[in-house]
């Protein structure tokens, strides 16, 4: 057992920390939000050419074959350079599935453009009736020829107005137990029929939607692995998205901005540095304590999965204290942005200058966004629910 | 990096695992600490047998490991057995102190703390340092080639059982002086030392040390005169270490046998382990063990790879103290009125991992040292 990085790992560090040097476009630095499409799919591109957009897919898929070290490692250096990973929906969400149960057929029409985000794919799990009860899911694919009809709602949609390509779950067979009847379909967002309507959330953020299905004709072929067996994939595709969730680097990161600007005596002025209150720094090093506590509940899952135990139910305790911090240290901003969290400065121009310090502006809309994530990917009390169950046997 | 056991790790793991269930489950642990001195000395030689104690000490002095990995292997097993024998007092603390400090009596005293001779304690806290190892008011004067030893050291781990003990006096300045603490060991039948022993209220054995004109040759300082406290520091932070690997044991075995209980209590028609609010209780304990054992794992290996790591060792005492109180009453309310009955092993658990909390300092004691040690205060 021990911690050091040897010289190849090091080497890769410096690999990584260059290729960012590189590529990170110099406009995007220090931007926090509000990237475009655009943005979104360049640094993809960036990231693909370079064999980098999806480091856990197997190689033969255009993944890579990195130790779950070096996994870590890049993972780190992306935080650090604060940029935004390859996108999720693509890669660690629909991809994995696409490989795993899809069809000679499917991986070659739909892996390549996948990978290069040539596709920009949404999920369309949540329905409004169907949120932590997945499973009860309405939306309904009624087989015609060689040829589904799709009615139904789907909801939270994350970057739906974004997407080329939706994957969908929708129920086949409606006179079975609830998730005997459900099958995963590749819905193209062009076919008539298909309509997306913004949700727009605290601090004015339009990140989801809700997309409405009206006798969308989708073919066969477009159906995953077997008709009726969607929810094993379904439960496989959310075991994936939760295994990046914990977020720790990226927290890591987060934290140390506020530590510098809660030390910078510029910042105070004539008054004291808010890092000398022992009560403010006091919940600075409990953040900093659970997320040492976090990152190595990681690494040893880390090294499970090197020694082939793949993702397992342990992934829900990242889910859960990953968002949970995630969630302290964005009311840490706020604490720290005191007064100037008030203004509210979403739409402002980027020759404006802002009410405030730079550290304010985006605070407290970022930590209204981000009571999302105990509640996306499954809410925590869920999560609870799967370790009961899975791990604990109750 | 690498989070595997090595083979040795593992075989001394599996082997001191079956010993314990075999031979130390819970009720021969409540007969060993209801005889008159509260510990086991057959016990004690088999984990000398099984190389426990060697297992503590590197090749040089007769052992074969050393590192707080190793010592991680056997903590864990401890602290799910409840075991009771003077491991920490006499092998990680008093061993840890002679390892450190090198020297002639190093090479005497280790061999024989590896061969289980030997049992030791090591007085550091006094009636008013708290958790200050700072705080020496016990003086110790140069008299020719003597030291004369005067003071009292509080709730000493293993005094009354044991044949020696390492303790922290003055030898120059004022009581909250950082220079001028120096170590020195004595016998326990040494005239002018007085041990009022006691069973701690978590079934060991430890006393308070009256040192009443003590001479000691000044052969038996240990170390440099006056600059001890950073070897005590380290010493105790490997301590720190430790226990958090026993507390990850603990936590475990607390968490098992909850869910054991609450699958097989019945109420309002269904065993109580399918109530969702008990599951989430459940899990959050569990969440709670994972941390434990992951901080367990950091502060070994940081401690293993740095040499001494102030901050790994107080954010570990930080979970420990977060882990043990969560798991720990969590545990008995889940049992209900059964859970603070003597009979069920659960509760000495949980009064075990309370007292964990506050030795060698509670949490609010570490989250300031690990502010400080980290430069977010001064």
């Amino acid at each position: 057992m021990d911690l050091a990085f040897s010289a190849k790992d090091e080497t890769f560090r410096r690999e990584v920390i260059d290729f960012l040097d590189e590529n990170w476009p110099a406009e995007y630095r220090g931007r926090k939000r509000d990237f475009t499409r655009e943005n979104y799919i360049d640094w993809h591109k960036k990231l693909h050419a370079k064999g980098w957009a999806a480091p856990a897919w197997p190689a033969e898929y255009g993944g890579t074959d990195w130790t779950p070290t070096q996994k870590y490692i890049f993972g780190q250096e992306m935080a650090n350079a604060e940029t935004f990973p390859s996108l999720a929906f693509n890669t660690s969400m629909v991809g994995p599935v696409i490989y795993t149960f899809g069809s000679a057929a499917q991986k070659q029409r739909f892996l390549p453009q996948t990978l290069a985000c040539d596709i920009w794919w949404c999920q369309g799990y949540s329905e409004p009736g169907s949120g932590s009860d997945l499973a009860s899911l309405r939306t309904k694919a009624v087989r015609e020829g060689d040829h589904y009809i799709v009615n139904g709602s789907k909801t939270w949609t994350t970057l739906a107005q974004h997407a080329d390509w939706i994957f969908c779950l929708v129920r086949t067979d409606p006179d079975v137990k609830k998730q005997q009847g459900i099958s995963f379909l590749l819905i193209d967002m062009k076919t008539p029929g298909v309509t997306v309507r913004p949700i727009i959330t605290l601090g004015g953020d339009h990140e989801v939607n809700e997309v409405f299905l009206e006798d969308v004709k989708v073919p066969v072929e477009n159906r995953i692995g077997e008709e009726n067996q969607g929810w094993t994939y379904a439960k496989f595709l959310l075991l994936h998205e939760r295994s990046n969730i914990a977020g720790v680097h990226q927290s890591r990161r987060y934290l140390k901005r506020l530590k510098d600007v809660a030390a910078d005596q510029e910042l105070s002025g004539s008054g004291p540095k808010l890092m000398d209150d022992p009560d403010f720094s006091r919940k600075v090093s409990e953040i900093e304590i659970d997320l040492t506590a976090l990152e190595f509940t990681e690494l040893r899952a880390l090294s499970n999965e090197e020694a082939g135990k793949g993702p397992g139910a342990e992934s829900s305790i990242l889910k859960i204290r990953g968002t949970e911090l995630q969630q302290r240290i964005s009311h840490l901003a706020v604490e720290v942005a005191g007064y100037y969290a008030m203004p509210f400065q979403r739409n402002q121009g980027h020759n404006e200058y802002p009410a405030g310090p730079e550290h304010s502006v985006h605070a407290a809309a970022r930590y209204f966004n981000g009571r999302k994530t105990s509640i996306y990917g499954g809410t925590n009390e869920i999560q609870r629910n799967i370790i009961a169950k899975a791990i604990l046997g109750l | 990096m690498n989070f595997e056991f090595s083979e040795e790790q593992q075989m001394l793991r599996d082997s001191l695992s079956r010993f314990l269930r075999d031979k130390y489950d819970f009720e021969e642990r409540q007969k060993i600490i209801a005889s008159d001195d509260g510990w086991s000395r057959e016990k004690w030689n088999q984990f000398a047998e099984m190389g426990l104690m060697a297992a503590a000490f590197p090749e040089d002095y007769d052992g074969f490991g050393g590192t707080s990995v190793d010592l991680m292997v056997i903590m864990e097993e401890f602290g799910k057995g409840l075991v009771v024998e003077p491991y920490l007092p006499t092998v990680v603390l008093s061993g840890g102190l002679l390892l450190e400090t090198g020297g002639d009596k190093a090479k005497e005293l280790i061999p024989a703390i590896a061969s289980g001779e030997l049992v030791m304690g090591f007085g550091f806290a006094e009636p008013h340092s708290r958790f200050d190892l700072f705080h020496v008011d016990t003086k110790a004067a140069k008299q020719r080639t003597d030291y004369i030893l005067s003071g009292r050291k509080a709730v000493v781990f293993a005094a009354p059982i044991a044949d020696k003990l390492i303790v922290s006096a003055r030898t120059s300045g004022s009581n909250r002086d950082t220079d001028g603490i120096s170590l020195f060991l004595l016998d326990t039948n040494t005239d002018g030392v007085r041990i009022d022993g006691y069973p701690t209220i978590d079934g060991l054995r430890a006393g308070d040390v009256y040192l009443d004109n003590v001479k000691i040759p000044a052969v038996n300082m240990i170390g440099e005169e006056g600059k001890a406290l950073p070897t005590i520091e380290k010493i105790i932070d490997k301590a720190i270490v430790a226990l958090s690997a026993e507390a990850m044991g603990v936590c475990r075995k607390m968490c098992e046998l909850t869910s054991e209980y609450c699958r097989a209590r019945e109420q309002f028609g269904q065993p109580i382990s399918k109530f969702q609010v008990l599951q989430h209780t459940m899990v959050d304990m569990f969440i709670h063990t994972e941390e434990m054992t992951s901080m367990a794992f950091m502060a070994a290996m940081k401690t293993d790879a740095n040499g001494h790591d102030k901050a790994a060792a107080s954010s570990a005492k930080v979970q420990l103290g977060k882990s043990c109180k969560f798991v720990g009453e969590s545990a008995i309310q889940l049992h209900g009125g059964m859970g603070i009955t003597e009979e069920m092993a659960v509760g000495h658990y949980f009064m075990h991992s309370t007292m964990m909390e506050s030795l060698f300092g509670n949490s609010d004691y570490h989250l300031k040292r690990y502010q400080t040690a980290t430069g977010l205060r001064e």
